[in-house]
């Protein structure tokens, strides 16, 4: 039996397109528009201004705070603006924007492909290269590395998972940079472990990428303590308390629980390579494998990009937006975000863009709901999506909060499952913002009176 | 931006399940026990079976489009699980207007009354046949000989009660009970209860479709084999054995098909089994000690009014919560 999480959970067709698709390295585009927020936690600061002439690899913001991150320089070239931008949702923020001259590279970067095994950083000085580095969460949910690393005082981390289960339909960007930069990952894992003082290490990878599985496990005998686990491939598996819980059988509690405290840090696998990136080549987060994928575009792949460059520069590298297009979503079908604005850049969290066709990326309309209870019996965190939706759509807060709605993941799995084609998540996740704010409102009521 | 793109939160694909698709399922799962009738009761088995399904769906689609003024949703087949369902509860002689009465009842009373499909508390067909069943009891419970070596006149169950109330030996009853008709549909009772095997044979489609889970079906049918285990075990001449309640009246048709109706279940696996727990035990009280020779139906009525009440504090089991 293949471990798994412990409840719930669906399986919607894989579709992993472009599997097989070796990693591209894309052409520098011409310019590049480099958010200043790309990460969980306050934006950056930017360091530069109209004007300035930027090197690969340069600081061009200071991270915001503690949980922040830098930005830094994808090209070398002028600085055209440092102003509001549109994001792929349609709002505007803050960006630095360059236009491309040369390639020029900062020259600390170790850009030879030579592998860098030993590291003798202290773990203090490891996690400040991260930290340096802007290294974030890149299977998307983007939470600043630095900050999982350090353990707070009491606790104590026994063990790093890395996440390469990539359960998310079509997307194979982790999938490609476990086989072909496998090396390098396992030198990131080591480097990450370290960092933490633990000794063992679970990289969980899901049952469809035989290819990896066993890739990784070969090279793996040769680092201590570093354990490839073969996950059954069930969604959300990768999500993060679901991961902790089949490899280790160990339950996150509801928030403020953190994962550290059952003993678990969990890092994405492309996070490790950018890890040892950092740490071992001086090279930050500029550049990051992207899966452009969907079923009517002629050339779906994995691309090695600059983070800035137009979404819509890779969609044309994959054969162009097919006639029928309807809905393009940076990341996967069950969490990703439908895109209105196809010139929003490529960030630190984008691991894919796909492409649906109108009749794919229709609703179906809604209709009432029979109480056949599925939604309870696939929602992974043991919820009851019916009624939390029924309340947030009701209004009804207090109970909705009784209900745990904090504890959803947001990953879908309920309205994915409704025969009733339900909008469940989407009043769930109504419901959740006003809950969570209601909940800090209280806090701050409570907090004392300076 | 020329090109015009949809924009809605995720989840953007969804499984291809629907209402329409399960509900076509358990008629799909329905269709064993129908051939297996025709074969026992003959062609009029098909004639009160489209009569009731005609009706329901019929008397839906009035109701929602003149009354209730809203889109037809005769399209999801749950009307013809309905009609499909109180036919299977009727003897096959029952004149036809009762057949359409019953329908009426079922749909009108069981389920628009509240609003539609999703919204009942009891489950329509039973409503129509507990109608039915105490309004016109003779033509209700007035069942044609299968054929001559065959028993005839009564159901097995009411069979047995009559004759343990009269005294006689359970040896002497027993003697006059064939299991192999009991299995195969040779038994007098209504059109959908009499063929064990068939109805197994839906259970196993709607498992395998992932239409229902176990819990239901398997708890209703296990806590009245126990319940009834018990009772033969202290006296086995006054109380019929699990086996025989098992294959006998409604037990495989209720539990498989009428207990697990969506509407009127629990959510929870956990509310699962105690409602089905509380429907075998029920059933095997009617049974024993109740006026009625079968107690299906009531029991599962009785827990259908319980369903809100296991909704609201039978729980999940959450993720991170220590048991």
């Amino acid at each position: 039996m293949l471990k798994s999480f412990p409840i719930g959970g669906v399986h919607p067709s894989e579709n992993k397109l472009s599997r097989g698709a070796a990693i591209e390295t894309f052409p520098v585009p011409e310019t590049v528009t480099i958010p200043l927020s790309q990460h969980i936690g306050a934006p950056a600061v930017a360091a530069v201004a109209k004007g300035d002439k930027v090197v690969v690899g340069q600081v061009i913001a200071t991270a915001g705070g503690f949980v922040s991150s830098n930005i830094h320089s994808s090209v070398s070239g002028t600085v055209t603006a440092v102003d509001a931008a549109v994001n792929g949702q349609g709002l505007r923020q803050p960006a630095v924007t360059i236009k491309v001259e040369g390639d020029e590279w900062d020259p600390a970067i170790d850009r030879s492909d030579k592998l860098v095994r030993e590291c003798n950083l202290e773990p203090k000085e490891i996690i400040a290269k991260i930290q340096a580095a802007g290294i974030v969460g890149m299977g998307g949910a983007t939470f600043p590395a630095h900050v999982k690393l350090s353990v707070p005082p009491g606790k104590k981390a026994e063990f790093l998972i890395i996440n390469g289960v990539e359960c998310e339909p079509y997307l194979t960007s982790d999938h490609r940079v476990m086989l072909e930069r496998g090396e390098e990952l396992l030198v990131g894992v080591t480097i990450l472990m370290k960092a933490l003082g633990v000794n063992k290490a679970f990289i969980g990878i899901e049952n469809n990428k035989p290819d990896a599985i066993a890739h990784l496990t070969s090279l793996a005998a040769a680092y201590a303590g570093v354990e490839v686990v073969p996950l059954k491939v069930q969604y959300p598996q990768g999500g993060e308390k679901q991961l902790i819980a089949a490899v280790t059988g160990r339950q996150v509690p509801s928030a403020p629980a953190l994962p550290i405290d059952v003993g678990a840090v969990v890092q994405n696998a492309s996070t490790a390579v950018a890890v040892y990136e950092a740490v071992q080549k001086n090279k930050p987060l500029i550049e990051r494998v992207v899966t452009v994928t969907g079923k009517g575009l002629a050339k779906p792949g994995n691309f090695k990009v600059r983070i800035g460059t137009p979404i819509s520069a890779l969609i044309a590298a994959a054969g162009g937006l097919p006639e029928d297009a309807g809905k393009v979503i940076n990341g996967g079908p069950m969490m990703g975000r439908a895109m209105v604005n196809l010139d929003a850049p490529v960030t630190k969290g984008s691991s894919g863009v796909l492409v649906m066709s109108g009749s794919e990326a229709c609703r179906e309309a809604a209709d009432t709901c029979i109480k056949c209870g599925k939604c309870v019996n696939v929602c992974p965190m043991g919820l009851e999506p019916y009624l939390l939706s029924k309340l947030s759509r009701k209004g009804m807060w207090e109970q909705a909060e009784k209900g745990i709605i904090t504890d959803c993941i947001e990953c879908g799995s309920c309205q994915f499952t409704c025969p009733a084609h339900l909008p469940l998540l989407d009043f769930i996740r109504l419901g959740k913002a006003k809950v969570m704010g209601i909940i800090r409102a209280r806090a701050a009521a409570a907090a004392p009176k300076k | 931006m020329e090109k015009k793109l949809f924009v809605s939160p995720s989840p953007h694909v969804h499984g291809g399940d629907s209402t329409t698709r399960l509900m076509r399922d358990v008629v799909i799962a329905l269709l064993p026990a129908l051939a297996v009738s025709v074969w026992v009761f003959g062609l009029q088995t098909l004639v009160i079976s489209a009569v009731a399904v005609a009706s329901c769906v019929l008397f839906e689609y009035l109701i929602q489009r003149w009354l209730l003024k809203g889109a037809s949703t005769i399209g999801n087949f749950s009307a013809i699980v309905t009609g499909l369902l109180l036919a299977f509860n009727l003897p096959v002689n029952i004149p036809v207007w009762l057949v359409i009465l019953g329908s009426l009842v079922a749909i009108a009373v069981g389920k628009m009354t509240f609003g539609g499909l999703g919204k009942n508390p009891f489950n329509p067909a039973l409503v129509g046949r507990v109608f039915l069943l105490i309004s016109f009891p003779v033509q209700m419970t007035s069942f044609t000989a299968v054929r001559p070596d065959a028993m005839s006149g009564a159901t097995p169950l009411a069979f047995v009660k009559e004759a343990l109330k009269n005294g006689e030996k359970m040896e002497n009853i027993l003697a006059q009970i064939n299991y192999t008709d009991l299995l195969t549909g040779f038994k007098a009772g209504s059109l959908g209860e009499v063929a064990a095997l068939a109805l197994l044979a839906g259970f196993v489609y709607l498992l395998v479709r992932k239409v229902i889970s176990w819990h239901i079906p398997v708890t209703v049918l296990g806590s009245m084999a126990v319940l009834s285990a018990v009772l033969w075990g202290v006296d086995s001449q006054h109380y019929m054995s699990p086996l025989f309640h098992l294959l006998t009246g409604g037990a495989l048709l209720g539990a498989i098909f009428m207990a697990t109706d969506y509407v009127t279940s629990p959510m929870t696996h956990r509310g699962m089994l105690i409602y089905g727990c509380g429907i075998g035990v029920l059933t095997i009280l009617i049974r024993t000690w109740g006026a009625y020779p079968e107690g299906m139906s009531f029991a599962i009525l009785i827990m259908n009014s319980v369903v809100p009440l296991l909704n609201k504090y039978v729980k999940p089991r959450r993720f991170g919560v220590k048991k």
